[in-house]
């Protein structure tokens, strides 16, 4: 039911400015199955928010569009994932290189062991950055408005930040690479209003450029900043081992928060979930 | 109602008052544990102590002059710790400069996901499992297949840099070469185990950020994963340090015991060790006083590399 | 806000910096430099693996032909020849070994486990037990020579025992020496890892801090200070420095805990060195029984360490 609807989504997006299309995606770590049958066409040059309530797989989905699960030990995924007209899990394809075209914010804040002006030229030198690296990194560090914070103390450990400074520096260490998508894990769950607003803008303006794809628990901010919502849910399954998560609709936002097809997505936004 | 109620219980719980014999038990079982505890600390004072004062006879008749002269001369009674002093440093160094890349790249390669878990697993075990064999096994081993089966490199090495005074003579069986090769052999499972430990405790987060902006597997190794279980890494070296410099039976076996002084790493020498370990069971007068103090070099020694090998795990370690 | 919004103007200009960045298609390219170094970096750590298993293999290939080999009654029963002479056994060396390495258990088992409750259950952040822990890691790095040294300085020499020097019991107790730091270390490490609501609950009841102790926390951490123990004596069993001169080494059946013993360690170590054949032999005997002994310690304590997960 669920699966028909999204495709009938997927349909109705002209393909030119589809830029990740999933199709019939479900991945499983071991032999228990996080998400089954995901369809979802992102389009490009558009914020897209994933939401949903918390272990229906937003971040596993999340971390499939740039094959970070590959790390995971037995995690698999059946299905197609485009990109750039390519089946991102093609065995011909170089995860590598399908990480510097689609970059990630994570979770937790995960700065590398290094200076702060390290941490984001690193990311920019192995991908062949040629300009001016100073200035990569100024403008990486205003972007993600953390540059006040930190323009003192380049040189410091980029443990030396707080919390939610160090969230902002990993946002800026994601933009200066450039990549065409910049994927992102509840990255203002650690952040106080004012910085999540400057990182709100920053994703404005990163909207010319690139595709943003944003997980957030924040109903506010998936209004705020996305274009498109999809709303995951998990339900339980006769014979599997936990809950499965699915896609239940997708949208433009304005529909998912004002006039949603589906009664789950309904008592989502407006609360009354559980 | 209540004490009715009351009354049965204190009936069936004979103990809701505790019983004095009881209070006695438990002060007494913490006194016993603390005086067996204390134990550790008096065996090592009584270690210095007993060294210490076996060495004073040494320390009045040859002073600072024991470290740095080389006559080991049981006749005339003279006495200089040097040859073993220099074998000491020498073989312990310069296995570690081998062991080191053989053992953090061996963690590396059981810990970073290259080869499926069980043939890991398996290579780990092996690891563990050479740290338990005799030290004593390893030198009879070293003896009898390891040195004939390296003589011919050794004389190869004597041919190309025999001009330079480190490869200067001619290998003849036993020498600080095999001992170096038979001490890495000894310190490798401490080193992977250290560094596995090390690379495991690097956390998934930190991983997954180098991989999210675009590094191969190895960059993300030296450039992220190495930094961040540097400190760790490099406490375990230390702490092989030590154990390098204390180790007896093996060296003992394979070294030649020389008591000449010789900068080539081709030619017989000996460490404090495995002087201590020929002499001392023959040895009176003024000599076991020397070999006390020899002992009490290889100790300082070894407290010092053990402590700073704690310094740098506390003081270089970042908190992620 | 209006100098964000003027800064967008780089923004904007990002179109021409994305020219800075290498873009290749998202194919796989055997050739790239990085792929090529990524390939020479796994082989490298694959060949450093490798050397570093060999000598294990190598090792044991030689202990199990050479000894194996000998493997007969005789070896179990006879004592070793004269020099010269052949034939003979290591059935005195058997017997001592198990002998120091008990004394040395004995000794070292109850004091360590001892130190390790103390350590963990009452220590707490008191200057005595940081006193001892940090005693028990300088102990632990003691070179096994040193702690020989000791005990000949303080009772071979003094002959304390009986007037005798060299014994069984020396030899026992410069084993114990070694023992000591690390039974206390995994005993330690072990209770603290028994969770702390276990200790509260049996407070909870009414126990006392000795009740406690014995009945809830001990046994409940009885897998890692077993495992602990059983690979302290291993390592114990296969020590010689410590030996050589408390212990010394007999040709003769063990006569009593106050004499002279042979043990397998020492008799390896002697033998290796003698110029006859016979005795390089038996070394090589002995090392088979040793290190099959210390194998199967060294497993026997894995599959202790697996029963439980706390
Ligand atoms: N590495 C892993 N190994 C095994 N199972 C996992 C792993 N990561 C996630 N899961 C499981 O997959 C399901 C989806 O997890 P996921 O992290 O994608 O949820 P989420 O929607 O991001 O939740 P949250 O909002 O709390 O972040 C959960 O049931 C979780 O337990
Ligand atoms: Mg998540």
């Amino acid at each position: 039911m669920t699966s028909s609807l999204s495709q009938q989504n997927t349909a109705s997006m002209s393909s030119s400015d589809v830029c990740m299309s999933l199709q019939n995606v479900s991945i499983a770590y071991g032999n228990f199955e996080a998400v089954k049958n995901v369809f979802l066409d992102i389009p490009d040059g558009k914020v897209t928010a994933f939401i949903g309530p918390s272990g229906c797989g937003k971040s596993t989905v999340l971390r499939a569009l740039n094959r970070m699960n590959d790390l995971i030990p037995g995690c698999t995924l059946k299905g197609r994932v485009l990109f750039d007209g390519q089946d991102l899990y093609h065995p011909r394809i170089d995860p590598v290189e399908v990480r510097r075209r689609i970059g990630m914010v994570f979770q937790k804040p995960n700065p590398f062991p290094k200076t702060i002006y390290e941490n984001i030229a690193f990311g920019a030198r192995i991908n062949g950055y040629r300009g001016d690296m100073d200035e990569l990194v100024e403008r990486s560090l205003r972007k993600a408005a953390v540059w006040d914070e930190c323009k003192d103390k380049l040189q410091e450990s980029g443990f030396a930040l707080s919390g939610g400074q160090q969230q902002r520096l990993c946002i800026a260490r994601a933009i200066a690479t450039e990549p065409e998508v910049i994927l992102m894990d509840e990255p203002c769950s650690a952040l106080d209003p004012i910085s999540t607003l400057k990182i709100e803008e920053t994703m404005h303006e990163l909207k010319r450029n690139y595709t943003i794809i944003i997980v957030t628990h924040n109903m506010q901010q998936a209004v705020r900043v996305a274009d498109m919502t999809a709303f995951f849910n998990a339900e339980a399954v006769e014979g599997g081992s936990g809950k499965v998560g699915y896609l239940v609709e997708y949208s433009e936002t304005e529909e998912i928060f004002n006039a949603p097809a589906q009664q789950a997505t309904q008592d989502y936004v407006s609360g009354r979930f559980g | 109602m209540s004490s009715d109620h009351g009354l049965s219980t204190d009936a069936l719980f004979t103990r809701r008052r505790r019983p004095s014999s009881e209070k006695l038990l438990d002060l007494g079982f913490r006194q016993l544990t603390l005086a067996l505890a204390s134990i550790v600390a008096i065996v090592l004072l009584a270690i210095l102590v007993t060294v210490f004062q076996g060495s004073r006879e040494a320390m009045a008749s040859f002073g600072l002059r024991f470290v740095t002269t080389s006559a080991w001369d049981p006749v005339n009674n003279q006495y200089g710790a040097l040859v073993a002093i220099y074998g000491t440093l020498v073989t312990s160094i310069l296995s570690l400069a081998i062991a080191v890349p053989l053992g953090v790249g061996t963690a590396i390669f059981i810990t970073e996901d290259l080869i499926p878990t069980r043939l890991r697993d398996l290579i780990g075990l092996m690891v563990e499992l050479l740290a338990a064999i005799p030290s004593v096994v390893l030198g009879l081993w070293a003896i009898f297949v390891m040195e004939p089966a390296i003589r011919p490199a050794l004389e190869l090495l004597h041919k190309l840099l025999g001009w330079t005074p480190f490869f200067s003579t001619t290998p003849q069986g036993p020498g600080m070469a095999p001992a170096i090769l038979i001490l890495v052999v000894m310190v490798l499972p401490i080193i992977t185990a250290i560094a596995r430990d090390a690379l495991n405790q690097v956390p998934i987060e930190l991983r997954q950020g180098a991989y999210g902006v675009g590094t191969t597997r190895w960059g993300a190794i030296f450039a992220v994963i190495l930094p961040a279980a540097i400190s760790s890494i490099i406490g375990g070296v230390m702490l092989a340090l030590g154990r390098a410099m204390g180790e007896t039976m093996a060296v003992t076996m394979i070294i030649g015991n020389s008591l000449n002084f010789d900068l080539s790493l081709l030619a017989p020498g000996n460490t404090i060790a495995s002087m201590l370990a020929n002499q001392f069971g023959e040895a009176d007068g003024i000599q076991v006083s020397a070999l006390m103090y020899a002992a009490l070099i290889l100790m300082l020694l070894t407290f010092t590399v053990n402590v700073l090998a704690q310094w740098v795990v506390r003081r270089l370690s970042l908190k992620y | 806000m209006t100098s964000f919004s003027n800064r967008s103007g780089s923004v904007s200009g990002t179109d021409t910096d994305t020219s800075l960045f290498d873009r290749r298609p998202l194919t796989f390219d055997a050739k790239l430099k990085r792929n090529r170094l990524n390939g020479l970096f796994t082989l490298i750590s694959g060949l450093f693996a490798t050397l570093a298993v060999l000598p294990l293999v190598l090792v044991l290939v030689y202990v199990l032909v050479q000894g194996g080999r000998l493997l007969s009654l005789r070896l179990f029963t006879e004592l070793p020849p004269a020099p010269g002479m052949e034939g003979g056994g290591i059935g005195n060396a058997m017997l001592g070994t198990v002998l120091v390495t008990l004394i040395a258990a004995l000794i070292a088992l109850p004091v360590g486990v001892a130190g390790g409750v103390y350590l963990s259950e009452y220590a707490g952040k008191s200057w005595f037990g940081q006193v001892v822990s940090f005693g028990n890691d300088v102990l632990a790095g003691v070179p096994s020579i040193i702690s020989g040294v000791f005990v000949y300085g303080l009772i071979v020499a003094s002959r304390v025992f009986f007037g005798q020097s060299y014994s069984a019991m020396a030899g026992g107790i410069a084993l114990s020496v070694l023992m000591l730091p690390t039974v206390i270390k995994t005993t330690y490490e072990g209770l603290k890892l028994v969770p702390n609501e276990l200790r509260l609950g049996a407070y909870g009841v009414g126990a006392s801090r000795f009740v406690t102790i014995t009945q809830v926390v001990i046994p409940a951490a009885l897998t890692p200070i077993s495992t602990g123990a059983v690979l302290a004596i291993a390592r114990a069993a296969g020590e010689t420095a410590p030996l050589i001169f408390t212990a010394l080494f007999s040709a003769f059946w063990p006569d009593g805990i106050f004499n002279p013993i042979a043990t397998m360690s020492v008799l390896i170590f002697n033998f290796a060195i003698m110029p006859y054949q016979a005795q390089n032999e038996l070394a090589w005997a002995a090392s088979f029984v040793l290190v099959m002994m210390i194998l199967a310690a060294n497993l026997l304590a894995r599959w202790l360490g697996g029963l439980s997960k706390i």
